[in-house]
């Protein structure tokens, strides 16, 4: 009986004291700095910044390789609270969401085929390029709404991705995936916007969608600010210059341009 | 001939409605439409400029820079009247070159046939292939005079015509192994002159008995050619189990070729333009086509100019019937299905199929439920359940490690799938996202 305890007693007695020595020896410090900073994040890790996740973006805002401002997710209010942490100005931040540039809808936009495959955006792609007559549209099979961390993105009855633009963090995975490059990220105070990616001909467009961009220019005469420019037959407002005053989507005669 | 094992396969029904149909000649089209990509390998180049008159049999696209390439040649005479991308089988607009026939419509080639090709220099014979533009015609596409000059640390010692035919409905090859033996085998004779070998067999499915007699025929004379019987099994017309099931020989898993264990595999159809090529100079402007399936009016055997609509060629098999729901182009299992009617017959395309309402599968399809039957059946022993998984999942990394490069695309295990998972497409789905990644690698 008492040579068990002993044994027992003694095999935890040597054991404690050297967990005790090597917890001291091979000691790892941790900056408490990074623990902070990383607190400050919103830990969705959506790898926006670049980095591998909030932790890894904390590393890299301490070890100086990374702006304070530069989770997207966070915006304004993280970057003041990491700024602060870190004894900096925050700087100005361009928060941007992503947005669908397509309303070709189902009703809208005429069919090739009827596509029976999987739901992913990249394999019916694969297929001709898509169900949709317009090569530039969205496929509406919701692989960005697959990749999104925060779920803001659902498929409408129509077909398309719409994105929740209060969710939305900006990180920009579906920008990635999309294989029809129609999601893009933009300024989130950017109101007015051409809901359109298709660099058709006008003929061609207005044969394939009613709701598309025909290049016809009368936004572009319209604009009192000079923010329209027009490439390949597809209307572009430089937000920049855009003062939301709303003549070009009174005036666009397929409504393809939309105040949000 | 002794036939070997290969693991998997299917039965499916062979439902070759125009066996017993003799090759008609198609009327010639009015215009033609030719991409400039109808091979594997490197697009070619249009040398022919909007407005130009072009005669039968000219090359009009061409790549000077890659080896791996095939020469287009105008299937008719006339006028280009477009060069610019157009509708092309596989799915996307393809840069192509458009030709509207003129009245005078002369035959391309030489009046006589030529008698001394046996007697030639191997490589200038070698060279004539190049010239005729010619390509595998079971449907890969892979130019014929590369897979001529294996490298020299390879001897190639046997040369197997395909005359499987193991899709479904399609009966191209079998009509020209009963129509053309005798000029089958003068361009067998030709191949094997050119690699320098002695031994060449030409494998046909044991459900086509006659074109088996009829070869066997033609063989009697000459020396070095047999026929083999093969098992009926889909995909017995696979160039690696076709090696399998008659050399016994495995070919290694890719980048691993036929050449790799001293093979050459050619189709019959590709055997039968090598002898037109050589033996009548006329480039590959021309290729039989089966018309066939439920939802065409009659099905027909036809040689088509390459670059005619197949909207033409349904015409003139009596257009389509009401309840026509789907066009493939090549067979049932490997085709590809079209959205449009103006695309043109290229040179792999071995057959138009079209399915009625009934006959296309229901559009739902199912979880996975484990059930193996994919498992048992696929010909190269992978796991198409788990593939096709890892593909809806985006599991890319995991689906290449589970082999995903090696699958055949043949089409076995959405065959049997009774969870009627689009197996392929997930696939191809994943096939294709490891080569962008690969590609990006390799830019970066």
């Amino acid at each position: 009986m008492i040579e068990a305890i002993l044994t027992i007693g003694g095999i935890g007695l040597i054991s404690s004291l050297g967990l005790g020595i090597a917890a001291k020896k091979f000691a790892v410090e941790i900056d408490p700095k990074i623990e902070a900073v990383d607190n400050a994040l919103p830990g969705v890790n959506c790898g926006a910044c670049g980095f591998a996740g909030c932790h890894g973006f904390a590393e890299a805002v301490v070890a100086g390789l990374a702006e304070v401002n530069g989770c997207l997710a966070g915006g304004e209010s993280v970057a003041c609270k990491v700024a602060a942490l870190m004894g900096v100005e925050a700087g100005a931040v361009d928060k941007m969401i992503a947005r669908l540039m397509c309303q070709g809808g189902i009703n809208k936009t005429k069919l090739k085929y009827q596509y029976m495959g999987i739901n992913d955006c990249q394999a019916a792609n694969l297929l001709a390029g898509g169900n949709k007559a317009c090569a530039f549209g969205c496929l509406g099979l919701g692989s960005c709404a697959w990749v999104c961390p925060v779920e803001a993105i659902k498929i409408s009855d129509d077909g398309l991705a719409l994105v929740d633009e209060g969710l939305c963090i900006g990180c920009g995975k579906c920008v990635d995936i999309c294989p029809k490059n129609v999601i893009k990220l933009a300024p989130h105070n950017q109101a007015v916007t051409v809901l359109c990616n298709s660099v058709d001909k006008g003929a061609l467009v207005r044969k394939q969608c009613q709701i598309g961009c025909i290049g016809c220019m009368k936004c572009k005469k319209v604009c009192p600010e000079d923010a329209v420019s027009i490439n390949s037959f597809l209307a572009h407002i430089d937000p920049d210059k855009c003062s939301s005053c709303g003549a070009c989507v009174k005036n666009c005669p397929t409504k393809c341009i939309r105040s949000i | 001939m002794k036939n070997y094992k290969f693991v998997g396969g299917i039965h499916p029904p062979a439902n070759k409605l125009s066996a017993k149909l003799p090759i008609e000649k198609a009327p010639l089209p009015k215009k033609v439409i030719l991409p400039l990509a109808q091979h594997i390998g490197a697009p070619n180049e249009a040398i022919v400029a909007k407005g130009e008159e072009v005669i039968i049999g000219q090359v009009i696209g061409q790549n000077k820079k890659a080896f791996v390439s095939a020469l287009v040649h105008a299937s008719i005479s006339g006028k280009v009247i477009d060069v610019a991308p157009y509708p092309h089988p596989l799915g996307l607009k393809i840069p192509a070159i458009v030709i509207e026939a003129s009245d005078e419509q002369p035959d391309a080639g030489y009046k006589q046939e030529k008698t001394n090709i046996l007697s030639e220099d191997p490589a200038h014979v070698q060279g004539l292939i190049y010239a005729a533009g010619l390509v595998g015609l079971g449907g890969a596409t892979f130019p014929t005079h590369v897979k001529l000059s294996p490298p020299e640390n390879k001897p190639i010692d046997t040369l197997i015509i395909n005359g499987a035919e193991c899709e479904p409905y399609l009966t191209a090859d079998h009509r020209i192994m009963l129509e053309y033996p005798n000029q089958l085998i003068k361009g067998i004779q030709a191949l094997m002159h050119i690699l320098g070998i002695k031994q060449a067999i030409i494998g046909i499915e044991y459900n086509k008995p006659d074109a088996i007699e009829v070869l066997s025929h033609a063989v009697k004379n000459t020396s070095g050619i047999q026929v083999a019987g093969l098992k009926v099994k889909y995909p017995q017309g696979s160039e690696k189990h076709l090696i399998k099931a008659l050399l016994n020989r495995e070919v290694p898993l890719p980048p691993g070729l036929p050449m790799d264990v001293g093979v050459v595999v050619q189709n019959i159809g590709t055997i039968y333009a090598v002898y037109e090529a050589l033996y009548w100079g006329k480039p590959l402007i021309e290729r039989v086509v089966t018309v066939t399936g439920s939802g065409i009016k009659t099905p027909k055997n036809l040689l088509v100019r390459i670059g005619t609509p197949i909207a033409d060629i349904i015409e003139y098999c009596g257009g389509l019937t009401d309840d026509a729901a789907k066009i493939i182009l090549g067979g049932p299992m490997m085709g590809m299905a079209q959205y449009t009617t103006e695309v043109p017959v290229i040179k792999g395309t071995s057959g138009i199929l079209v399915q009625t309402e009934s006959e296309v599968p229901a559009s739902a399809y199912h979880d996975c439920i484990r059930c193996g039957k994919c498992v048992s059946i696929c010909p190269m022993c992978l796991l198409p359940n788990l593939l096709g998984i890892y593909a809806e999942k985006q599991m890319f990394a995991e689906a290449e490690a589970a082999g995903v490069l090696n699958c055949l695309e043949c089409g076995c295990c959405v065959y049997v799938c009774p969870a009627n998972r689009p197996m392929i497409q997930m696939i191809k789905h994943a096939k294709a996202s490891i080569m962008a990644k690969r590609r990006k690698a390799k830019a970066a």
